[in-house]
C-alpha cells in the first residue's frame, strides 16, 4: 500500500514523515524520524521495551500504527531531559541507584515510571512492582529499578514546589 | 555517588560512566546505526526439524515489491565456507593427556543447502528496501520439502535406529568425556547407602532484551567490509568472516556497539550471510532479528539429563559419586565440551568428594543448536547434586544445613587441588575461599533457626513455608588471554582500548577506575573503548565471567607500565630521578619541590617522534602500552544462596518470600556493579527454576515461540535479593578478582527447588526437574496427597 | 514480524465504518484498541486485506455508572473503565477484573469492545459480561440490534458479530444491595493470560441467604461460562464454608477446558472449584458487609 504523510507531535515538536499503514509506530519512530532511543523488544507487546507516552499515557509503540499516532502528542526517552541539561529526575534516579545495566530496557521503564509517578507520587513497593511488571529487564533482577523508582518520587517531589 | 576524593577508585560504589548515554536514549545499539543505503534482510527459516529441501524457487520472491535479491543455500555453496570450529582449539593437548575427551567434527554452515536439521535453520535470505518487503518477499519464496524422521531429544537420538544425523559423526554422539578419580566402584560397594536418582534441566534460553542484530557495508574502492553486530566477540567475528569469505583480517572491520544483553555466545549463519549479501551487492545490509526468530534460533543452552549415584555414610557423609549426563546439544555440537566439561568440573562444587566418575555425552538432535548461557552446564550440576544431597539429608533424618556442614570443604584445606584438570588443560584447584563460613553467613542473613521455628508455626497455620539451600563454585576469568591498550594525551586524559566487549556489565566504569588508580586520576578523565577489532589487534570477549579478571588485569598492568614511562619522560624533562617524583593532576611534579613541574602537554610533546622528542635512553615513542594479561589458569568464585518460598499447595503456585546470597569473588571493583551482576543472575536463575522452558512438540516444532509462552520473570516475580560477601582474594591475578557475571545464575534452580521440597516436607515429594511450573508441582502434590490416603490436609497441617 | 500489508480505513462516523465493513465484508477488519489485533498481524497470524481503524469514529468511549446499570461505549478504554469513579465500591469484581488484564500501558489503549469482540476464553470482560449480564449492541447494515453476552460469545474467537457488523456497547447490570463480587485468576505471571478465572456476586436476602448467584469463569471451556451447578449450590443457602465447598465442587460439571503448555484441562478443572471457593468467600464476606466490602 502507498505510504502515507504522517504528522504528529513529539517531545513539543512536529514531525513529518511517511509510512505505509502497516507500518507500526515504534518503527515509524526509529526509521522514519530517526528517534532510536525508543527500543524494539518483541513487536508482541509484551516486553515493553518500546513504551512511549502518547497524550500523556504509556502505550506499547509496538501495538499501534503510525498512522494511528496523527494528530496525537507524543513523547519518548529522548524527551524526557533537554540533550544539553540535567538528567530527568527518573533517569538520574536510575543512574543513582543502577537501575540499568544493558540499557536496552530502560527507555521503556523510564516512560512507565514517567506514568506511575503522576499517578501515585509515592508508590508502595507493590504498587511498583506492579506497575512495573509489564516491562521485562534481563539484567538487573529488578530490585535495583524499584529503589530507583522510590528514590526518583522522592527527587520528584522535593523538585516540587 | 560522585567522584570525590579517595584513597582508590577500585572498591568505590562509582556510579557508572555508560548510564550518561543509556539513560537518555543516545546509547547506539546495532539496529541504531543508519548507513545511507541500507537495504534490510529477512531469513526464511526451515519449518521442519527435519527434510530435504526438495525445490526452492525463490523467482516470485524476486518479482515482489521492493525485493532486490534471495541468497540460498545453492548462492553461498562453495563461496562461504563454514564456521571454525571450536573443536580444534578446545581440547589442548595437556587437556587429552589427562582426560578421556573426544570431540568430533561438526562444522556449522552459515545456511542450510539441500537438508534442513531444526526448525528455524536459515534456508533463504530476501533482501530488500525495508523490513517489511523483505517479509513479503520471504512469503513470496515456493519451498518445498520432504519430511524425514526427526530426533526429539538426547535419549531418543541414542536409540539403535535413530537417524544419523550427521555422516561424519558415525552416530549421533558429537562430543564425550569422562572423568574419574578414586576406586569408585568400590566405595559404592562398601558404602552403607546409596542413592540414584535422574535430574533434568529443561532447555531455556538467554534471552537478551536486544535482539541480534548485523549490519555490513562493503567498501568497493578499498575492498574493505566493516561489520556492526550485536556479538560480545567482535574478534572471533572478524577472524570467522576472514576465513569464510577469503578476505585479509586487516580488511574486515567488526564492531560490537552497545550490546543489549547477551548472556551467552555464538556464532550464527546471519554473521556471515549479511556480510555475504552486502559484498554481492555492493550495498550495506542490515538483518535485525525479531523476537520470534530469537526464540526460535537464537542459541538455547542446558537441556541436560544426569543419572546421579551418590554414596554416603550414616552421618550423610557423601563418599563417592557417579554421574552419567546427556546433553541434548542440538542440530549441531558447536561448542565442543565447554558445557559438558562446565558441568563435570563443577558438579562437585563445595563439597568434598574425592572419589568420582563423571561421563558426559553431547548429543545432537534436530533441535535449535544450544549454546553456554549464563552458568554455563553449572545450574545443571548444581540443581543435580544440591537436590541429591537434600535427599540424603531426609534420608538420614538430617537438616539440609547440617548435611552440607558435613561435606562442605574445611577452610584449612584451601588452596585445595581436586582431583583433575580445568578445561584448560591446568591442574583444577580451588585457590582460595571459606565455604563453611559461607555458609554459616547465609543462614544467620535468612536467619535460619528462627525461620525453622516459624515454619512450624506456619504449618500448624496450613502455610507451607520452606527454605532451600544450594551452593556453587565457578571457574571464572577463563583465559587465554585478554589485551589493553592504556594511552594518555597531551590534556591529560587518559583512554583505555580493550578486546573485551562488555553487553551491560559497566565494563567502561570498572576498567576506568582501575585505570584511573594507577594515574591518581579520577575516573572521569579516563574513556573506554572496547567491541572494535580495528582498536586492539587481539581479542577474546566477555563470557565464562573473564572481563573484570583478564581485562582488569590487563588494563591495570598497562597503565601501570604507562605511568613509569610518564614518569621517566617526565624524570627525562626535570633531570630528576623518577624515584623524586610523583603523578599530579596536571602532570609530574617532583616531591620536594612542587614548582618543579611538568604538564602532560610537555610529556606528551617529549613523548612525540621528531626533531622535538626528548625520550630517555631505550624509550621508544608514544605514551602508550599495550599489554595482554594470560591468566595461569581459572580462579574459583563461589556462592551461597537460600530461598524461601511459600507453596500454595491447592494451586501449585510458588512464591518467593526472601532470597539470600553471600558470594566471594575476590576483589570487588565496584561493589554496586557487582551486587547488580548477582541480582541478575539470581533473577535469570529464578527463570530457570520456576518458568522457563523451551517446548517442543513431537516433531520438534517449537511451542514456546512468543513471551506469552516462553516466560521471563517480571518485577512481580523476582523478589528482592539480599546480598552478601566473602572477600577471598585470588593470588591468579594482580587484583585478586574472581568473576561474578554468572554465579548468581547456578544455584536459583537448586535453593528453589529444594525449598519447595521442604515446604512440603509431609508430603516428601520429589522434584528432579526444572523448570517446575504450577501445573506440574500441583501433580506432584496430588500423586503424594493420592498416595498418602486422602489426609492431605491433615497431613500437611501436622 | 512485520504486519502484511493492508489497506487502512478511517471512518469518522459509525455508519461510515459499518459502510466500509459491509463493502469488504470477510476482508476487512475492524481495529480497536488493537492490542490483540497488532500482534496477531506482526506474526501475520491475521491477513485481513483491509483495516477499519474505530479510533476516530466518535461518542463510542463512553462510561458510566448510572443506577443499576454500567454502560460502555466499545471504544471505552479499560483504564479509564478501571479508574472509572465509584465502580470499584459498587462491584470490586469488575475492577478487579480489569487489573487483571495486561499492564497499564495496554489498558491504556485497550478497548472494552475490542476486548469482548475478540473473545478469547480467557479475556476477563468475557467473564464480566457473563456474570453481570450484559447487553451488546450491534449494528450493521440493517440497523442495530442487541444481543445477550451468552448470546454474543459464540465460542473461541467467534461471536455473535456478521462481518459487517460492530460491536458499539454493552450494558451491565451490577446490583445495588446486599450484594458482594470478586473477581480472581490464576496467571502464570502478572499480566498473563488466566490459566483460570472467575469471576462471582452474590445478593443475600434479608434472612442472609443467597437470593442470587453469578459465577463465570474464564480460560476453562471455548468461551467463558457461567455455572449453574454452581450457582444452583448457592441459592436459597446463607454462603456457609460448606455451601461454597459444595458449590466448588460442583463447578467443574460445567467447564470443558483446553490442556495447553502452561496447564492441562485437569489442573484447570482443578483450580477452578480453588478459585471459586475463593471468590465466593470474599464476595460473601464482602456481601455481609454490605453493597461494599472492597479493602
Amino acid at each position: 500500500m502507498a505510504p502515507r504523510e504522517i504528522v504528529v507531535r513529539v517531545n513539543g515538536e512536529e514531525y513529518r514523515g511517511s509510512a505505509e499503514p502497516r507500518v507500526t509506530l515504534v518503527d515509524f519512530l526509529r526509521d522514519e524520524l530517526g528517534l532510536t532511543g525508543t527500543h524494539v523488544g518483541c513487536e508482541h507487546g509484551v516486553c515493553g521495551a518500546c513504551t512511549i507516552l502518547m497524550d500523556g499515557r504509556t502505550v506499547r509503540s509496538c501495538l499501534m500504527l503510525a498512522v494511528q499516532a496523527e494528530g496525537h502528542e507524543l513523547r519518548t526517552v529522548e524527551g524526557l531531559a533537554p540533550a544539553d541539561g540535567p538528567l530527568h529526575p527518573i533517569q538520574e534516579a536510575f543512574s543513582e541507584k543502577h537501575g540499568l545495566q544493558c540499557g536496552f530496557c530502560t527507555p521503556g521503564f523510564l516512560m512507565t515510571v514517567e506514568e506511575l509517578l503522576r499517578d501515585d507520587p509515592d508508590p508502595s513497593e507493590e504498587t511498583i512492582r506492579s506497575r512495573l511488571s509489564g516491562n521485562i529487564c534481563r539484567c538487573t533482577g529488578y530490585q535495583n529499578i524499584v529503589e530507583a523508582v522510590r528514590y526518583a518520587a522522592e527527587l520528584t517531589r522535593e523538585a516540587a514546589p | 555517588m560522585s567522584a570525590t576524593a579517595a584513597d582508590t577508585w577500585v572498591g568505590q560504589r562509582l556510579r557508572r560512566k555508560e548510564d550518561a548515554r543509556l539513560v537518555r536514549g543516545a546509547g547506539r545499539f546495532t539496529a541504531d546505526i543508519r548507513l545511507p543505503g541500507t537495504l534490510h534482510a529477512a531469513v526464511l527459516r526451515s519449518p521442519f526439524a527435519h527434510a530435504e529441501i526438495t525445490r526452492l524457487d525463490v523467482a516470485p520472491a524476486l518479482e515482489a515489491e521492493g525485493v532486490v535479491a534471495v541468497f540460498t543455500g545453492a548462492d553461498l555453496a562453495g563461496r562461504v565456507g563454514t564456521f571454525i570450529e571450536a573443536a580444534g582449539k578446545e581440547i589442548t593437548p595437556a587437556l587429552r593427556a589427562q582426560v578421556d575427551v573426544e570431540v568430533k567434527s561438526c562444522p556449522l554452515p552459515p545456511i542450510a543447502h539441500e537438508r534442513v536439521l531444526w526448525v528455524g535453520q536459515p534456508v533463504a535470505v530476501v533482501v530488500a528496501r525495508d523490513r517489511y518487503a523483505a517479509e513479503d518477499g520471504l512469503e513470496a519464496i515456493e519451498a518445498e520439502y520432504e519430511p524425514l524422521d526427526v530426533v526429539p531429544d538426547a535419549e531418543s537420538a541414542l536409540r539403535d535406529g535413530a537417524p544419523v544425523l550427521h555422516e561424519g559423526l558415525g552416530g549421533n554422539v558429537a562430543a564425550r568425556l569422562a572423568i574419574s578419580s578414586g576406586d569408585v566402584d568400590a566405595a559404592f560397594a562398601a558404602a552403607p547407602f546409596t542413592l540414584r536418582e535422574r535430574f533434568t534441566f529443561a532447555r531455556s534460553a538467554g534471552n537478551a532484551m536486544e535482539t541480534r542484530s548485523v549490519q555490513a557495508a562493503w567498501d568497493e574502492g578499498r575492498d574493505e567490509l566493516a561489520v556492526w553486530i550485536t556479538s560480545p566477540r567482535p574478534h572471533l567475528i572478524r577472524t570467522n568472516l576472514s576465513e569464510m569469505l577469503g578476505l585479509p583480517l586487516e580488511r574486515i572491520r567488526v564492531v560490537a556497539p552497545d550490546m543489549g544483553g547477551s548472556f551467552g555466545t555464538g556464532l550464527f549463519g546471519e554473521d556471515a550471510l549479511i556480510p555475504f549479501a552486502a559484498m554481492a551487492l555492493r550495498r550495506p545490509v542490515r538483518w535485525t532479528e525479531d523476537r520470534q526468530e530469537a526464540l526460535l534460533g537464537t542459541r538455547h543452552c542446558r537441556d541436560q539429563v544426569h543419572d546421579l549415584e551418590l554414596a554416603y555414610d550414616h552421618d550423610g557423609r557423601i563418599l563417592a559419586l557417579r554421574d552419567r549426563f546427556l546433553v541434548d546439544a542440538g542440530a549441531y555440537n558447536l561448542y565442543a565440551v565447554t558445557v559438558s566439561y562446565n558441568t563435570a568440573a563443577h558438579i562437585r562444587g563445595q563439597y568434598a568428594i574425592d572419589t568420582f566418575s563423571i561421563e558426559g555425552l553431547n548429543v545432537v538432535t534436530t533441535k535449535t543448536p544450544v549454546a553456554p548461557v549464563r552458568g554455563a552446564g553449572r545450574p545443571e550440576a548444581v540443581f543435580a547434586l544440591d537436590r541429591a544431597l537434600d535427599l540424603v539429608a531426609a534420608e538420614r533424618g538430617l537438616d539440609p544445613a547440617e548435611v552440607r556442614r558435613r561435606n562442605l570443604i574445611p577452610a584449612e584445606e584451601m588452596p585445595r587441588p581436586m582431583g583433575m584438570p580445568y578445561r584448560d588443560g591446568q591442574e583444577m584447584v580451588y585457590d582460595s575461599g571459606d565455604y563453611p563460613a559461607q555458609l554459616e553467613q547465609a543462614l544467620e542473613a535468612i536467619d535460619y533457626d528462627e525461620l525453622r521455628a516459624e515454619q512450624a508455626r506456619w504449618r500448624a497455620e496450613g502455610r507451607l513455608v520452606g527454605v532451600g539451600i544450594s551452593s556453587y563454585v565457578e571457574g571464572s576469568g577463563f583465559g587465554p588471554y585478554e589485551g589493553a591498550i592504556v594511552r594518555l594525551d597531551q590534556r591529560g586524559h587518559l583512554h583505555v582500548v580493550t578486546g573485551a566487549k562488555p553487553h551491560g556489565q559497566g565494563l567502561e566504569t570498572t576498567l576506568a577506575q582501575v585505570c584511573a588508580d594507577e594515574f591518581g586520576l579520577p575516573p572521569e578523565r579516563v574513556s573506554v573503548t572496547s567491541g572494535d577489532t580495528s582498536q586492539i589487534q587481539f581479542g577474546v570477549g566477555t563470557f565464562a565471567s573473564r572481563s573484570a579478571v583478564t581485562a582488569g588485569s590487563a588494563v591495570g598492568i598497562a597503565a601501570g607500565r604507562l605511568r613509569e614511562k610518564v614518569l621517566a619522560v617526565a624524570g627525562e624533562l626535570l633531570e630528576a630521578s623518577v624515584d623524586d617524583l610523583e603523578l599530579v593532576t596536571d602532570g609530574v611534579a617532583s616531591r620536594d619541590v612542587h614548582e618543579r613541574a611538568v604538564s602532560f602537554g610537555e610529556i606528551h610533546a617529549a613523548a612525540t617522534p621528531g626533531p622535538r622528542s626528548r625520550l630517555p635512553a631505550g624509550l621508544e615513542p608514544g605514551l602508550e602500552v599495550q599489554y595482554y594479561f594470560v591468566p595461569p589458569t581459572v580462579t574459583f568464585a563461589s556462592g551461597t544462596h537460600v530461598a524461601s518460598v511459600e507453596v500454595d499447595a491447592e494451586t501449585g503456585f510458588v512464591k518467593l518470600l526472601r532470597y539470600v546470597t553471600v558470594d566471594d569473588c575476590g576483589r570487588m571493583l565496584n561493589p554496586m556493579i557487582v551486587e547488580g551482576q548477582i541480582q541478575g543472575g539470581v533473577a535469570h536463575g529464578i527463570g530457570s527454576a520456576l518458568f522457563e522452558g523451551v517446548l517442543y512438540d513431537e516433531d520438534c516444532q517449537l511451542l514456546t515461540g512468543s513471551y506469552m509462552d516462553y516466560l521471563l520473570p517480571t518485577s512481580t516475580e523476582v523478589p528482592s535479593i539480599e546480598v552478601g560477601h566473602q572477600e577471598f582474594l585470588s593470588d591468579l591475578n594482580p587484583f585478586g578478582i574472581k568473576g561474578c557475571g554468572e554465579g548468581g545464575a547456578v544455584s536459583p534452580p537448586a535453593a528453589i527447588a529444594n525449598a519447595v521440597v521442604d515446604a512440603l516436607k509431609p508430603l516428601r515429594i520429589n522434584v528432579n526437574r526444572v523448570p517446575l511450573g504450577p501445573a506440574a508441582l500441583l501433580d506432584l502434590i496430588r500423586e503424594a496427597q493420592a498416595g498418602a490416603g486422602g489426609n492431605e490436609r491433615e497431613e500437611l497441617a501436622s | 514480524m512485520k504486519p502484511p500489508p493492508f489497506e487502512y480505513l478511517a471512518p469518522r462516523s459509525l455508519d461510515e465504518a459499518v459502510a466500509a465493513l459491509a463493502e469488504h465484508g470477510d476482508e476487512a477488519k475492524a481495529m480497536a484498541g488493537g492490542q490483540s489485533l497488532v500482534p496477531l498481524l506482526a506474526f501475520r497470524l491475521a491477513r485481513p486485506s483491509v483495516i477499519v481503524d474505530l479510533n476516530g469514529v466518535g461518542g463510542l468511549d463512553g462510561a458510566r455508572l448510572e443506577g443499576d446499570t454500567l454502560e460502555l461505549g466499545a471504544l471505552a478504554r479499560q483504564r479509564d473503565v478501571e479508574r472509572l469513579p465509584g465502580l470499584r465500591q459498587r462491584c470490586p469484581m469488575v475492577v478487579e477484573a480489569i487489573e487483571q488484564i495486561g499492564h497499564v500501558a495496554i489498558r491504556n489503549r485497550g478497548t472494552v469492545g475490542g476486548s469482548l469482540a475478540h473473545a478469547d476464553p480467557a479475556a476477563e470482560w468475557t467473564a464480566l459480561a457473563l456474570a453481570l449480564d450484559a447487553e451488546c449492541d450491534l449494528v450493521g447494515p440493517s440497523g442495530a440490534r442487541t444481543v445477550a453476552a451468552r448470546e454474543f460469545l459464540v465460542s473461541t474467537f467467534m461471536t455473535a458479530l456478521e462481518p459487517d457488523e460492530l460491536l458499539t456497547g454493552l450494558r451491565l447490570r451490577v446490583p445495588n444491595g446486599r450484594t458482594g463480587s470478586c473477581f480472581t485468576e490464576l496467571a502464570r505471571r502478572h499480566g498473563d493470560f488466566a490459566l483460570a478465572g472467575v469471576g462471582a456476586l452474590l445478593t443475600l436476602d434479608e434472612g442472609g441467604a443467597v437470593a442470587e448467584a453469578r459465577i463465570a469463569l474464564i480460560g476453562v471451556a471455548e468461551t467463558a461460562v457461567r455455572s449453574p451447578s454452581a450457582e444452583r449450590c448457592l441459592v436459597g443457602h446463607p454462603p456457609t464454608a460448606e455451601v461454597v465447598a459444595e458449590a466448588a465442587a460442583a463447578v467443574a460439571d460445567d467447564l470443558d477446558p483446553n490442556s495447553d503448555i502452561h496447564a492441562s484441562a485437569d489442573y484447570r478443572r482443578h483450580v477452578s472449584g480453588v478459585l471459586l471457593r475463593r471468590a465466593l468467600e470474599t464476595a460473601a464476606a464482602r456481601a455481609r458487609g454490605g453493597t461494599d466490602g472492597a479493602a
